[in-house]
């Protein structure tokens, strides 16, 4: 098996699985006031300040979750219901993730947000200037680092330093790009004592090598935040619910990896996904990468074939043993023309005619070679397919 | 693998058989529910879910595949303007003419496999003269009435493991022997694109109900009635008519004039049908040899075969049943057999009344 989707979720690592374990044999519940929740408890603020230590922020400021989603969830809602009165518009990006599409689009139906849309350039990064003119009034912004689609990076620094400018709070989702991306929440926040600029900023465990079920939001001790879950008032009454230890040992594990290695890793990754891209060109010379060619993440190929379905490709090179991605959202296992390709400028069509693969840690050379292996018989009988299905319409 | 008791049983045994099997379950609707409701027998979230449950069990891979276009343009679409035109189509049929044994089977060819397996209920049978579609052994399940669309190139590379069975009640056996948690699920047997089983109020929203005349077979006007579509040849129910019968009996619907949205009504008698005929045909294998031959005719999915003499002239296939049919709708599908086998189907362009207007 050959697994080419590690923008999905990358596989475990041992060492968070071994943190995992060590805290799930604890018994406990790191609220008690007795000897065993304070065992608990010093595993849960070991972690936590492990983590701070990786996101440039301090321990307070870290949120456990229990993923993307909810982080998400929580700095977009968390922002919206602690908003300056008066102010009801939504800076939103094109090209979001669905957890922030979905999350803004029910404040807009629900509660009566505004959302004010925002380009993404032609390399699928946001638009800065247009991010900025957007900016004034605004109750909040969000933005990905990095496109989970395309894979490009956005300015993040610009984009913090335009929200403080402008005094509107930021949320940034780096739950895929946290594994390539270096942050400094500290530094992109600035010195800055007032509730606009960053506030909040996502990441999930899967992405690193934590399990899936564990991620963490980090909150501006300046922000203003609105809890979601309430109940018995943990992580400053932002998070209820009793702390998942285990899990966020085994994330700041997996982080901590992530951070001391990213440098080399990415490096690694480059050259791989380089090898990848240039392998795909040769095979099918009509194909073309998407995204930006120097702002992107090292592992992530996106690739549009403009004569093939992802979808078939996708089910052609999973026979093959090779797992990939059309990187669009499913919705019961059918594939949606990508939103991302769209907002590029792109048809319906091209749309539906992208494969991701994204490279990790586990990758090698060998499994590159067994993707550009597979993809001409795959693509060969792919775009006899579309082929046909194209015709008829 | 709809989701259903037949199509998970069928993957089992063709897995059991030794084929290198892949679930693929059809999504025929882009904004199907979450969960399933009453008889619906697919499209929804939950159905989609218990398919893949299936597949799990038997380890065979499983892919969702979109033809929610397709099924939307030649098998909604195409049942919308059937109506529309005041005939009354059969949209399983249309599915397994354009969809089930032609996107996906097209598709899958295309794809490197050899035959689409499904659950339905009929037999496949090596013939002299290349395979051939035959009823299934429970004649009570038996569906190779929709399956009369078949052509001898889609029969070639068909599959159908439930045929041989004696009854639903053994595959629903054989399901909960292997585990399967969809063996007491029941049959869906609505139409599956119209949710809440109203084919009346689903049609007026699209074919637009506007009130019009009832009238007899003379033209004079016995009744209104609140748009055409609803009304089908045969029905009784569902006519308010003003002005009663003079022979007091009850009147059945002979006719629906979609142009002048008029529907005709009169005595059961007059429902009568000597011959029907039409173009569109299909040959499930060989065609036939001569131009007219001795046959069955099957004219509903749930109706009796009844002997009859079939001619075939210039593309034009007419039936003459032995004894008259007992209202036929233009629209509807008439499937010949020969004994068991299928021998071919048309769409019932003209109807040819029993009983003369003026006896």
């Amino acid at each position: 098996m050959v697994y080419l989707d590690h923008a999905a979720s990358t596989p475990l690592r041992p060492e968070a699985r071994d943190a995992w374990l060590a805290a799930a044999e604890l018994t406990g519940n790191a609220s008690s006031v007795h000897g065993a929740g304070q065992a608990l408890r010093r595993v849960l603020e070991d972690a936590r300040e492990r983590v701070a230590a990786v996101l440039g922020c301090d321990p307070i400021e870290v949120v456990f979750t229990s993923g993307g989603t909810e982080s998400v969830n929580l700095g977009i809602k968390g922002s919206w219901w602690a908003r300056e009165q008066g102010r009801q518009a939504i800076v939103l990006p094109d090209g979001e993730h669905h957890a922030t599409l979905d999350t803004v689009e029910w404040l807009a139906s629900a509660q009566g947000a505004d959302v004010r849309s925002v380009r993404l350039r032609l390399d699928g990064a946001v638009d800065l200037d247009a991010f900025v003119e957007a900016l004034p009034g605004a109750a909040l912004a969000t933005a990905l680092v990095a496109n989970n689609e395309v894979g490009s990076v956005s300015d993040v620094a610009g984009l913090a330093s335009a929200s403080a400018d402008a005094g509107v709070p930021l949320h940034l989702d780096a739950v895929g790009a946290i594994a390539h991306v270096p942050l400094d929440f500290s530094g992109l926040r600035g010195a800055g004592k007032d509730a606009g600029g960053l506030v909040a900023l996502s990441v999930a465990g899967h992405k690193v090598g934590a399990p899936v079920g564990t991620g963490a939001l980090v909150v501006s001790r300046y922000a203003r935040m609105s809890a979601v879950l309430h109940g018995g008032g943990q992580q400053r009454g932002l998070r209820s619910g009793t702390p998942d230890v285990p899990g966020a040992a085994a994330l700041a594990v997996a982080l901590d990896l992530t951070a001391t290695e990213r440098e080399a890793e990415s490096r690694r990754l480059r050259a791989l996904a380089d090898r990848l891209g240039a392998g795909i060109r040769a095979v099918v010379p009509q194909a073309t990468l998407l995204g930006s060619a120097d702002q992107r993440l090292p592992g992530h190929v996106h690739v549009l074939f403009p004569d093939a379905l992802g979808e078939t490709l996708l089910f052609l090179l999973d026979h093959a043993g090779v797992q990939v991605s059309t990187g669009s959202a499913c919705q019961a296992g059918i594939a949606e023309p990508s939103h991302v390709v769209l907002a590029l400028g792109y048809g319906d069509r091209e749309a539906r005619s992208v494969l991701r693969i994204t490279l990790g840690r586990s990758t090698t050379e060998t499994d590159v070679d067994a993707f550009l292996e597979a993809l001409p018989d795959a693509h060969r009988r792919a775009a006899a397919s579309s082929a046909r299905a194209g015709s008829r319409s | 693998m709809s989701g259903g008791v037949d199509s998970a049983v069928a993957a089992a045994r063709a897995v059991d058989a030794g084929h290198d099997v892949v679930g693929v379950h059809l999504a025929l609707s882009r904004a199907g529910g979450t969960l399933r409701t009453g008889s619906r027998g697919c499209c929804t979230i939950e159905d989609a879910l218990d398919a893949r449950r299936a597949a799990d069990l038997l380890g065979i891979p499983f892919y969702v595949w979109d033809f929610s276009e397709r099924f939307r343009d030649d098998v909604i679409d195409d049942f919308v303007s059937e109506y529309r035109a005041g005939r009354t189509p059969n949209p399983c049929m249309r599915c397994n003419e354009k969809i089930k044994f032609a996107a996906l089977l097209e598709r899958a060819l295309e794809l490197g496999f050899d035959a689409v397996c499904t659950g339905h209920y009929a037999t496949l049978v090596d013939g002299p003269h290349g395979r051939e579609l035959h009823r299934a052994s429970d004649e009570a399940k038996d569906q190779s009435y929709v399956l009369g669309v078949l052509t001898e190139d889609q029969l070639a590379h068909t599959y159908f493991p439930l045929g041989t069975t004696p009854s639903k009640a053994v595959v629903r056996a054989e399901a909960a022997e292997r585990g399967l948690t969809v063996a007491q699920k029941p049959d869906s047997h609505d139409i599956c694109f119209i949710p809440d089983g109203d084919t009346r109020g689903w049609l007026a929203e699209r074919v637009g109900a506007e009130q019009g005349e009832v009238v007899d077979r003379d033209g004079a006007v016995v009744g209104r009635h609140e748009g055409a579509h609803a009304f089908t040849v045969g029905q009784r129910r569902g006519l308010q008519l003003g002005v009663p019968a003079a022979d007091g009996k009850p009147r059945f619907v002979l006719e629906v004039r979609p142009v002048s949205n008029t529907v005709v009504v009169g005595p059961k008698e007059a429902l009568a049908t000597a011959e029907i005929a039409g173009e569109r045909h299909s040959w499930a294998g060989r065609a036939p040899d001569g131009g007219a031959f001795d046959c069955h005719v099957q004219i509903r999915a749930h109706a009796d075969p009844v002997p009859a003499r079939a001619t075939v002239d210039d593309g034009t296939v007419t039936v003459i049943p032995e004894a008259p049919f007992d209202g036929v709708a233009p629209g509807q599908t008439a499937v010949l057999y020969d004994g068991t086998r299928v021998i071919g189907q048309f769409t019932i362009a003209r109807t040819v009344s029993a009983v003369p207007q003026n006896a």
